[in-house]
């Protein structure tokens, strides 16, 4: 029953009473000319917007150098309290660059993690693991403590109260030509001292949070 | 095709009186040429029917000071627009302390800067107050339903983009307030999981608070968002005059309508 078929469409979009049809203009040179517009307009539109885009992204993928920085000799840190050295995190800006660490001698009484090349001298960072207020350490209870919401820690930077999600972050250091003290760049650690790429404050690293929290691309590396 | 509205009565020309003499005195050939300059363009872009149709509009019965609000938010962000670009004039984005020393110098002395910082810094506070304010308007009586919803959704963009208004302008005066401040509140946006993390690095410009962060934020502050208001706050307006405004819920129908009735009981 072929003539109950139905009739073939013309392929000109003046038989078709396409709006702006005209006179030899086919269906489908009508969407070659519509792809190509649109084409076009999107390559132009990229040409500016990808560059922007990429040059608003570009920081999150590119991975930070830190300069190791020579802050004594063995001798100047005790074993048994802290004293502050000031490191610059992000060089060339001055104050808001610069960051306190408190530093003491390894002391095998304390510390039980796995000693090595990069803890001889342990540097523990001023960053509160609650949100990233300054913690200071209070000598008379032997303990580190955060002015904004309550965060402590103990000698060890291990969290004894308050809302911090892990133990204070540590600094990579070590003992160059027998006696400088040089600081490298931050790490951070879990409940066990196990060492991670720098997290930010409020992630944690033990349990699901090590997974929910991944490490980034722009930490510099030691 | 549903008219424009027309002009009022008042704002129409009234037609000369017959032998009436061109217009001589000075007062008359100011308003001769007045009338002249918005003609001439109005023949040429036919603006005059949009006016009419934003501003002639009818409005329910009912209407009331609340209604207000949407406009205080809106000459609230006018005034932040405008104090704002003249802070800029002597605000300098510098993290090395240049920052700071440009707000230390528009508040003790720049010619009634205080003054201009200090709209802007209350400013601030006095829109998110109105944006909320207005907000509690639109959904205590209702306005935010059938056909409007699209005005509430953009509404709700409106609001999250003045909270980042806040939060980058926070940053910009660039003291030990701004400075903590702007660790907690990235470190609170980086506790989101997964993406978290970068999200952070992506506002920070880097893993740590760096030397591009307050031009950064500036960007943001003074480019990005403002203009993103600016037209999100003319789709809403559209919105407001192509809709309508809605009528307090505590008015009942004025009218009865005998039709629906009859088709209700039947
Ligand atoms: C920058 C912030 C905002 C500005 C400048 C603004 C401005 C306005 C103005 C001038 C009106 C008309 C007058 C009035 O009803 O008050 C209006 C109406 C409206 N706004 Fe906003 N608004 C803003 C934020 C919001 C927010 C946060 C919401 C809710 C989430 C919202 C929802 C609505 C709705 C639903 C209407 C329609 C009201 C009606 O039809 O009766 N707006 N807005
Ligand atoms: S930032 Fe230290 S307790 Fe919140």
């Amino acid at each position: 029953m072929p003539d109950e078929r139905k009739p073939k469409k013309s392929p000109y979009t003046a038989d078709r009473n396409m709006p702006g049809a005209f006179e030899g203009e086919t269906v489908t040179r009508r969407r070659f000319m519509t792809a190509t517009v649109h084409g076009a307009g999107a390559v132009a539109a990229s040409a500016f917007a990808l560059p922007a885009l990429a040059f608003a992204l570009g920081p999150v993928f590119t991975r930070q150098k830190f300069d190791w920085q020579l802050v004594g000799n063995v001798t100047d840190f005790p074993t048994d309290t802290y004293i502050p050295r000031v490191v610059a995190i992000v060089a060339g800006i001055g104050e808001a660059g610069k960051s306190t660490v408190y530093m003491r001698r390894r002391n095998p009484a304390f510390d039980k993690d796995k000693p090595d090349q990069y803890n001889r001298i342990i540097a523990i960072s001023t960053r509160c693991m609650h949100l990233g207020c300054p913690v200071r350490y209070v000598e008379a209870a032997e303990r580190f403590i955060c002015p904004c919401h309550g965060g402590v820690y103990d000698f060890t930077g291990q969290r004894t109260g308050g809302p911090p999600v892990r133990p204070l972050d540590r600094f990579y250091t070590e003992i160059r030509n027998g006696n400088e003290v040089w600081v490298g760049p931050r790490y951070s650690v879990n409940s066990e001292l196990h060492r991670f790429s720098p997290r930010d404050p409020g992630e944690d690293t033990d349990g699901i949070g090590q997974y929910l929290y991944p490490a980034r691309f722009s930490t510099p590396k030691k | 095709m549903r008219l424009l509205p027309p002009i009022p009565d008042r704002l129409k020309p009234a037609p000369k009186r017959p032998g009436t003499a061109a217009p001589q005195k000075p007062l008359e050939l100011v308003q001769e040429a007045g009338i002249s300059a918005v003609d001439w363009i109005d023949e040429r872009t036919s603006l005059s029917g949009g006016l009419r149709w934003l501003l002639f509009r009818k409005v329910p019965k009912g209407t009331n000071w609340f209604y207000t609000l949407g406009s205080a938010t809106l000459f609230a962000f006018l005034s932040q627009a405008v104090t704002g670009v003249f802070l800029a004039m002597y605000y300098r984005p510098d993290v090395a302390g240049g920052a700071y020393e440009s707000v230390r110098y528009i508040t003790n002395y720049a010619f009634l800067g205080e003054f201009v910082r200090g709209m802007h810094k209350w400013g601030s506070s006095v829109m998110v107050i109105l944006v909320f304010l207005h907000m509690a308007r639109t959904f205590f009586f209702g306005a935010y339903k059938y056909p409007r919803e699209l005005n509430w959704v953009i509404g709700v963009t409106l609001l999250i983009l003045t909270m980042v208004m806040s939060f980058t302008g926070y940053l910009l005066p660039f003291d030990q307030r701004a400075y903590w401040a702007t660790i907690v509140g990235v470190n609170i946006n980086g506790t989101g999981p997964l993406i978290g993390p970068y999200l952070s690095d992506f506002l920070r410009a880097g893993p740590e608070f760096g030397a591009t962060t307050l031009s950064r934020f500036y960007a943001i502050h003074m480019l990005l968002v403002p203009g993103l208001i600016a037209a999100l706050v003319g789709a809403h307006l559209y919105l407001v005059a192509k809709l309508g405004t809605t009528a307090p819920p505590w008015l009942k129908a004025e009218h009865k309508e005998p039709e629906l009735e009859a088709k209700a009981k039947a």
